[in-house]
């Protein structure tokens, strides 16, 4: 087996050394009854050229060379060369947790500048090390919030992307939370009427999501205002970190549970990604996850370590504030890398462009006569009515190398037959107008 | 004398400085650039007027960055990682490689079932091969690590009772298990009661006798257990467990000692996790991405979270119509991308080559414990698996600890053991070294560790005053708890290395 490194001779000699005849000795101490008496039914090993064969004919087998607009909380962005290139170093991708501090210093400094940025553009105090990913990170801050507050009442609104609220009802369901859900008005917003008289003293947290899932901006500050007036805390859901390069910060929110993957990781049918919690400092006891703080060794040079880990599993075991032990950091990494890469400037203006064309898109699909659901103001994503029914239009579609974008009827009956699209900077204007015919029947 | 004369693999070498990204930022400098726009402009009526003080940086300088940050890291490319409980394994870039082939590291989760069939197809194969390797009767690949599927596992175990009327308030624990298990209990909402090891760091029968009451969801076990040692009354777990009506759940952390030799579905586990990056190499990436697959006998299938693959018309497909599910653990369908690599690690071993791993990972942690036996104290005389677990007892008196021992062992060129773990064990050396350890290398880890034995005995401050030759040497952790600094502020600018 290439990977092994130890050849039949030298496993003789470490026998011998062992004073045994027969590896076998080292597992008769495992019951009679418990071991396999046979090989594995698994072909044997495979080549490089095997394997490499096999996935490649996998991956024909789905989409390659289409173009996507899906979105719906997996987006495309363009990622920079370098992005792979530098985390396919083996001294980032196969480390591990960075325990000893005096030799992994690298992890830690990305963590600590990680989590510099994740505060720098959600306007809050504090960010944590990494989560799962965005929707686990959503039942995360619910959790903190029942902790901070000593209540148990949720509100949330519709509009938080629908399989973030069903990772929320699973992962809450042992705790009879109450959770209320707020729907949304004709303009594709959150309903503050019906928020107002939903949040009571019992409620822990409101959770609203900006750009919700319909791609349409919520205004994070009437949200808070609500929340706080029945001393409830407000946790900003945010799926699309892009949309922070040119939106408001949600500086008002008293959590930030936020998806990461569209800062440069993989859309990868889904995961791994990466979700982060930030809040304000004086919560920072009550949040879970790896933290990284700065310290100084015994000459005074600056270095940094995992800190406040007597919230964590490993000290706290069943007093912690969560049983999570990741913090995805490779998928952080990529987003440290992605962010620096496009900075202070390049963030901005990706946001635009993202902006600029699905504004382009909405226009010419209502321009073509087509139903755009939803006039408040949005960010990338937008919900139209195609002329024909969705099979239809998906098949018509594929034809053509196209994926139109996501059937929202399982989770809104309410809006039919409608499709949300998603239009980021790695669509070009050609395909944009195509798809628009596509939509339109033609 | 600081530098070790002998059994070393450091040697000095340049390393460089680097500042914080902030600090090494300047204004107007950018690293990207992006196609022109090619529709018109536009801009919300709302928009933040700026992103103070984020880096700014050219591409090269990027590059520069994250390259020198990695030189201050060790890796399992680096050298031996006998991390205990972690398996520090090899990554093979196969596994990179064929995660990002186009149609795959570009697949977007929600794309039809007609247009993911090769995606639907890894999952399957690779179920079914875990399946195979833990005898067990269905699975699910959706939990993101090992702790979401620890509580995933609970959760099932909850909703299995609950259908037979017989909903029970605590799960019963070892003393040995990973915190995440406690903690993953009381977060599923059950009362958490230790579980003390005998003498020979197994689960004590007599108390599992008195505690296993009718109150008892599930004992959560780890076999192996965290010192290394499979349970040998295993059997007889399983069956007072079942006898009282609850479940037995096995924590798969160390599955890499049984993987081809012994498959917890024949030994009456109920349900099981296991950790791709750790058994099946995908890699660990500093602290994750992880993946946590859990495998189930059949009496708990109706409760699997959705979406459930299931074959329809001789090919995979997801079915969302579960209405006995627990409900789903995470959007979409897991890492997805640690699917391709498990897959392409198994494919790679095959059986023959799976099964040589197994017995290269326990031939090698009884290679370490044979010869550090004597230089360090072995609290449990009961035979190791894939790791061996000593205690810091003989240099303790000369007040020098496990940590020590782990921090001078940097000094030597090998990153440490586990430390301190498992609590059992007062003063912890867990040692893995993995298949993937040659034993040039693990003599020279093993002349460091008797060497360190020796500098216990001689001169315990050099010991305790650990590591010299790194980039800065230990770090003040108390400090940084008391008053915890977790950003970089302009103000801290002139803070310097």
């Amino acid at each position: 087996m290439r990977y092994l490194p130890t050849s039949d001779a030298i496993r003789e000699r470490m026998l011998a050394d062992l004073g045994l005849d027969s590896i076998d000795e080292l597992f008769s101490h495992i019951p009679e009854y418990c071991r396999l008496a046979r090989p594995l039914d698994i072909p044997t090993g495979r080549s490089e050229a095997e394997i490499l064969q096999f996935f490649r004919a996998a991956a024909a087998d789905n989409a390659p060379g289409f173009t996507s607009f899906l979105g719906a909380g997996a987006y495309y962005h363009f990622r920079p060369s370098h992005l792979d290139n530098l985390i396919g170093r083996g001294e980032w991708f196969t480390a591990y947790t960075p325990y000893q501090p005096e030799i992994s210093q690298g992890t830690l400094q990305s963590i600590f500048e990680f989590q510099t940025m994740i505060c720098q553009l959600t306007g809050q105090e504090v960010a944590n090390a990494g989560m799962y990913d965005g929707s686990t990170a959503l039942d995360e801050a619910c959790m903190m919030a029942a902790r901070v507050t000593g209540r148990d009442g949720l509100v949330v609104a519709r509009s938080v992307h629908p399989q973030y609220r069903e990772v929320l009802a699973t992962l809450t369901q042992h705790r009879n939370f109450p959770i209320e859900e707020v729907g949304y008005q004709p303009d594709g917003r959150l309903d503050l009427a019906a928020l107002r008289a939903a949040v009571t003293p019992r409620t822990a947290a409101v959770a609203v999501q900006s750009p919700n899932f319909f791609g349409s901006l919520e205004d994070w500050e009437e949200a808070a205002t609500i929340a706080h007036a029945q001393g409830a805390l407000l946790v900003a859901v945010i799926a699309e970190p892009v949309s922070l390069g040119l939106l408001p910060p949600p500086a008002a929110a008293d959590i930030v549970a936020m998806e990461l993957q569209g800062f440069g990781i993989p859309v990868g049918f889904g995961g791994p990604y990466a979700g982060i919690l930030a809040t304000r400092e004086k919560f920072v006891r009550s949040m879970p996850g790896r933290l990284v703080g700065e310290a100084r060794d015994s000459q005074g040079r600056r270095g940094f370590v995992l800190t406040l880990s007597t919230r964590e599993q490993h000290i706290r075991r069943e007093k912690a504030t969560s049983n999570i032990c990741t913090n995805q950091a490779l998928c952080a990494l990529m987003a440290s890398i992605f962010m620096a890469t496009y900075g202070r400037q390049g963030l901005r203006e990706l946001a635009r462009q993202n902006y600029a064309k699905a504004a382009y898109a909405a226009g010419a699909c209502a321009a073509a006569g087509l139903e755009v659901l939803f006039p408040a103001p949005r960010f990338h994503e937008f919900v139209v009515k195609p002329r024909r029914p969705v099979a239809a239009l998906r098949a018509a579609c594929t034809q053509e190398k196209i994926i139109p974008g996501f059937a929202v009827q399982p989770h809104y009956p309410e809006l039919g037959e409608a499709v949300l699209v998603c239009v980021t900077e790695t669509v070009a204007r050609p395909d944009i107008d195509r798809l628009v015919q596509l939509l339109a029947g033609k | 004398m600081q530098t070790p004369s002998v059994g070393t693999r450091a040697s000095r070498h340049i390393v460089q400085n680097e500042a914080l990204l902030f600090e090494v930022s300047s204004p107007g400098k950018r690293g990207y650039q992006l196609p022109a726009l090619d529709v018109p402009e536009a801009q919300p009526a709302q928009t933040r007027d700026d992103i103070p003080d984020f880096p700014e940086l050219s591409e090269l300088e990027v590059v520069r960055h994250f390259t020198r940050l990695s030189t201050w890291n060790y890796g399992v490319d680096t050298g031996i990682y006998p991390l205990g409980s972690c398996t520090m394994k090899y990554n093979a870039r196969i596994n990179e490689l064929v995660t990002r082939l186009e149609g795959l590291g570009d697949g977007h989760p929600l794309q039809s079932e007609e247009l993911s069939r090769g995606a639907l197809r890894i999952m399957r194969l690779l179920s079914q091969y875990l399946l195979e390797i833990t005898g067990m009767d269905a699975i699910t690949l959706q939990p993101a690590a090992g702790a979401q599927g620890e509580l995933t596992g609970i959760m099932l175990v909850r909703a299995a009772l609950h259908a037979r009327g017989d909903a029970r308030r605590k799960v019963l624990i070892p003393d040995s298990a990973h915190g995440t298990n406690p903690a993953t209990a009381a977060i599923a909402g059950y009362q958490v009661e230790n579980l003390k090891s005998n003498a020979n760091g197994t689960v004590d029968m007599a108390s599992l006798e008195r505690q296993m009451t009718g109150e008892v969801a599930a004992l959560m076990l780890t076999n192996p257990n965290t010192l290394g040692i499979f349970e040998e009354d295993i059997h007889r777990i399983a069956d007072l467990v079942h006898e009282r009506g609850g479940m037995l759940y096995m924590d798969g952390a160390n599955m890499n000692a049984l993987v081809g030799r012994s498959r917890p579905g024949d030994f009456g586990v109920d349900v099981m996790h296991l950790n791709l990056h750790k058994t099946f190499s995908t890699p660990h990436g500093g602290g994750g991405p992880g993946s946590g697959p859990v495998a189930i006998q059949r009496e708990l299938e109706p409760y699997l979270p959705v979406p459930v693959l299931v074959e329809r018309n001789g090919s995979p497909a997801l079915d969302y119509d579960r209405p006995h599910s627990i409900g789903r653990v995470r959007a979409f369908y897991g890492n997805f991308g640690m699917f391709t690599r498990a897959l392409a690690y198994i494919m790679a071993n095959g059986s023959d080559g799976l099964k040589q791993t197994t017995e290269d990972a326990v031939l090698n942690a009884n290679y370490i414990r044979k010869k550090l036996e004597g230089a360090f104290a072995l609290p449990y005389p009961t035979p190791s698996m894939h790791e061996v677990v000593f205690s810091d007892s003989l240099q303790a008196p000369r007040g020098v600890h496990t940590g020590d021992i782990a921090k001078r062992l940097i000094d030597y060129g090998f990153h440490p053991y586990t430390v301190s773990f498992p609590l059992v064990v007062r003063g912890a050396l867990m040692i893995e070294p993995t298949e993937s350890a040659n034993q040039a290398e693990m003599d020279e880890f093993i002349a460091a560790m008797r060497a360190i034995a020796a500098e216990a005995e001689t001169s315990p401050e050099l010991v305790t005053g650990a590591p010299y030759s790194t980039k800065i040497s230990r770090l003040d952790e108390t400090a940084a708890a008391r008053n915890p600094v977790l950003r970089w502020r302009r103000t801290q600018a002139a803070a310097g290395f």
